[in-house]
């Protein structure tokens, strides 16, 4: 453990020096380009992979492939006309954008890209910053960006971007919780918050993945549960085109929509790489041995990686359909949160002792049958026995229950 | 000659930290909207969080973040929009007689009471000496460690208390919120509905 922290940022070291400051300045730069670079990629991918799933052709007309898709959209954002709502509150609407713009861009700062390398006497982490609150960054960020989708959407001074907000607000601290606390299980098993720590322990085999270690459930909880950070399919009720017009960015036109837009592919590429991260051991992977060329192998894993779960957001978009807002509301709060707190309860009773482990499971099992029960209890309390509406989310739906009803009375 | 004692850049990081939290306090109590009284709120909080930071308390600053600023300022700012009361309030009429009064009294007694404990002992926590017990303060990760020891050990009970405490205001308030709802129903089941005490369990709430 004392090896693993001996590796602590520079920039908390006392002492910084030119060479110090140089380095973090070029890795600054670098990880911003890297992070523009590939929003331009993920966004032409997004829309050529969702057009092949769609029997589309997609982006076709600027560059090879339509490559060059993006920057065309970026170039029409520009020279459009910037437009503030009558209704609007001037101030908030303005600085909303960048509250959600800049903590995407904080939050690619701590994950770990590849290994260490050493440039001339100094041991450089491939990621930008290893602060100590380490994975509480990613949070703190998360939590603040929720404040610009709910400004902006109360600052436009409209009615559905405001709903839009309501909702943002609503879903994104729910699943906060469970988020929260399948993170606590990570950082129970890895005994550090530090990302660059939590990549080491990952790093003897694909067993040692947290993956694997901690079993499924936290992994499938987790991106669950950031997808609903994210606002994506299936989880966009904020945006939902279908009831409220564009969700929190309805106002918004040319530079400030475009901020939004890459803020959220930003963070789709982000959240990517820290479920990587998290759960797949980061950069972790076989390394041949090839003279000079070995630290270029932990950064092609780690890109395999987020490619492979940038690639399944964009197949949560074209095969799932969107929640409702009470059923998205119902998984975070009665499955997700009871589930990752059993779940953290068990992870922290084998990590003292098997039996403990084993006692822990019992509880936990007899703490589910107990909210079960309760939830049935609440839902018959709710609507009554004889009641014609039944359980949300289940069939016969309210609308085929009217339907039968007002049928029969035709007839 | 503070700067001969911490060094310029401790100074900077404490003037700034300094300066959001009270720029952000300021305007906490003195803008009109509420919406940019909470703004106002997460500066602060944010200076806060700053400070923790200069105090090599990492993880508190994290938390300051996460909780305050996350969570209950967003909180704070779900009612504001929905119960719609973002807009600009008069200050000049008194909600509550006598109030005014009152929140006088209580900050001059805060007032006198920090003056109290800064001549008479260490400011901050009211110790009138600081020790570790030969522990050395941790920095960066140790911080859980040592707060997670101080929490689950020596105050146990308070934080037991404290878990307890949220539980009942939690359940206390479910239990308020859908009694109100019953009574609703009721009224409109027997459809007499009278103004004169709605005011009342307004202001109970």
């Amino acid at each position: 453990m004392n090896s693993l922290l001996a590796t602590v940022d520079p920039l908390y070291n006392h002492g910084v020096t030119w060479a110090v400051v140089l380095i973090v300045v070029i890795r600054v730069v670098a990880a911003f380009a890297v992070l523009m670079g590939s929003v331009i990629i993920m966004i032409w991918f997004e829309r050529k992979a969702i057009s092949d799933m769609q029997s589309r052709i997609g982006p076709q007309r600027w560059g090879p492939f339509g490559l060059l898709q993006t920057l065309a959209d970026g170039a029409k954002l520009f020279f459009k006309e910037d437009l503030i709502p009558a209704g609007a509150n001037r101030l908030v609407f303005k600085l909303a954008p960048y509250l959600v713009l800049i903590p995407a861009l904080i939050t690619f700062a701590i994950v770990p890209v590849g290994g260490t390398l050493h440039i001339a006497g100094h041991p450089v982490l491939l990621q930008v910053a290893n602060p100590p609150v380490g994975i509480l960054l990613m949070l703190a960020m998360s939590g603040i960006s929720v404040y610009g989708v709910m400004l902006a959407g109360w600052a436009s001074g409209s009615k559905y971007p405001l709903m839009s907000s309501v909702r943002a607000s609503a879903q994104m601290i729910s699943y906060e919780a469970a988020l929260g606390m399948t993170i606590v299980t990570i950082i129970l098993v890895t005994g550090s918050l530090s990302t660059h720590d939590i990549v080491i322990s990952q790093g003897q085999g694909i067993w040692h993945w947290n993956l694997i270690r901690l079993g499924i459930v936290p992994f499938v909880v987790f991106i669950i549960a950031i997808t609903a950070e994210l606002n994506r399919p299936p989880f966009d009720v904020v945006e939902a085109d279908s009831e409220l017009v564009g969700g929190f960015h309805t106002e918004y036109s040319s530079l400030r929509f475009a901020l939004f837009y890459l803020a959220e592919f930003m963070n789709t590429i982000t959240m990517s790489a820290m479920m990587v991260t998290l759960f797949l051991g980061g950069p972790a992977g076989w390394v041949p041995n090839v003279a000079h060329l070995r630290w270029l192998f932990p950064i092609a894993w780690f890109v395999v990686k987020t490619v492979g779960f940038a690639f399944a957001y964009v197949w949560f978009r074209a095969a799932l359909p969107r929640f409702r807002y009470d059923q998205v509301m119902d998984l975070g709060w009665k499955r997700l949160i009871p589930l990752s707190l059993g779940w953290m309860i068990v992870v922290a009773g084998f990590l003292v002792a098997p039996a403990w482990g084993f006692a822990m499971a019992a509880v936990v099992l007899v703490a589910w049958i107990l909210l079960t029960r309760a939830f049935e209890l609440g839902y018959t309390r709710e609507r009554g026995v004889d009641s014609p509406l039944p359980v949300v989310g289940e069939r016969p739906l309210p609308g085929e229950v009217l339907r039968a009803i007002t049928d029969r009375e035709a007839q | 000659m503070i700067a001969i004692a911490y060094g310029w850049p401790d100074v900077l990081v404490f003037a700034t930290a300094a300066l959001l939290i009270v720029v952000g306090a300021l305007g906490v109590i003195a803008t009109r909207h509420p919406v940019h009284a909470a703004l106002s709120l997460i500066m602060t909080l944010f200076g806060v969080a700053v400070a923790f930071v200069a105090q090599s308390a990492d993880f508190l600053a994290a938390v300051e973040i996460i909780v305050y600023a996350g969570a209950i300022v967003v909180l704070f700012l779900f009612v504001i929009m929905f119960l719609g009361v973002d807009r600009d309030e008069g200050t000049r009429i008194e909600p509550l007689v006598g109030q005014r009064t009152l929140a006088a009294l209580g900050a001059v007694i805060t007032v006198a009471g920090l003056i109290t404990l800064m001549a008479r002992s260490h400011w901050v926590t009211g110790a009138t000496s600081v020790s570790t017990a030969g522990v050395p303060l941790a920095h960066g990760s140790g911080n859980v460690r040592q707060l997670g020891t101080a929490v689950f050990t020596t105050y146990l009970f308070a934080f037991e208390a404290t878990a307890a405490l949220l539980i009942i205001a939690v359940v206390g308030a479910v239990v308020l919120a859908r009694r109100e709802q019953r009574r609703d129903a009721e009224d409109e089941a027997t459809s007499s509905p009278s103004d004169a005490p709605t005011d009342l369990e307004g202001s109970e709430r």
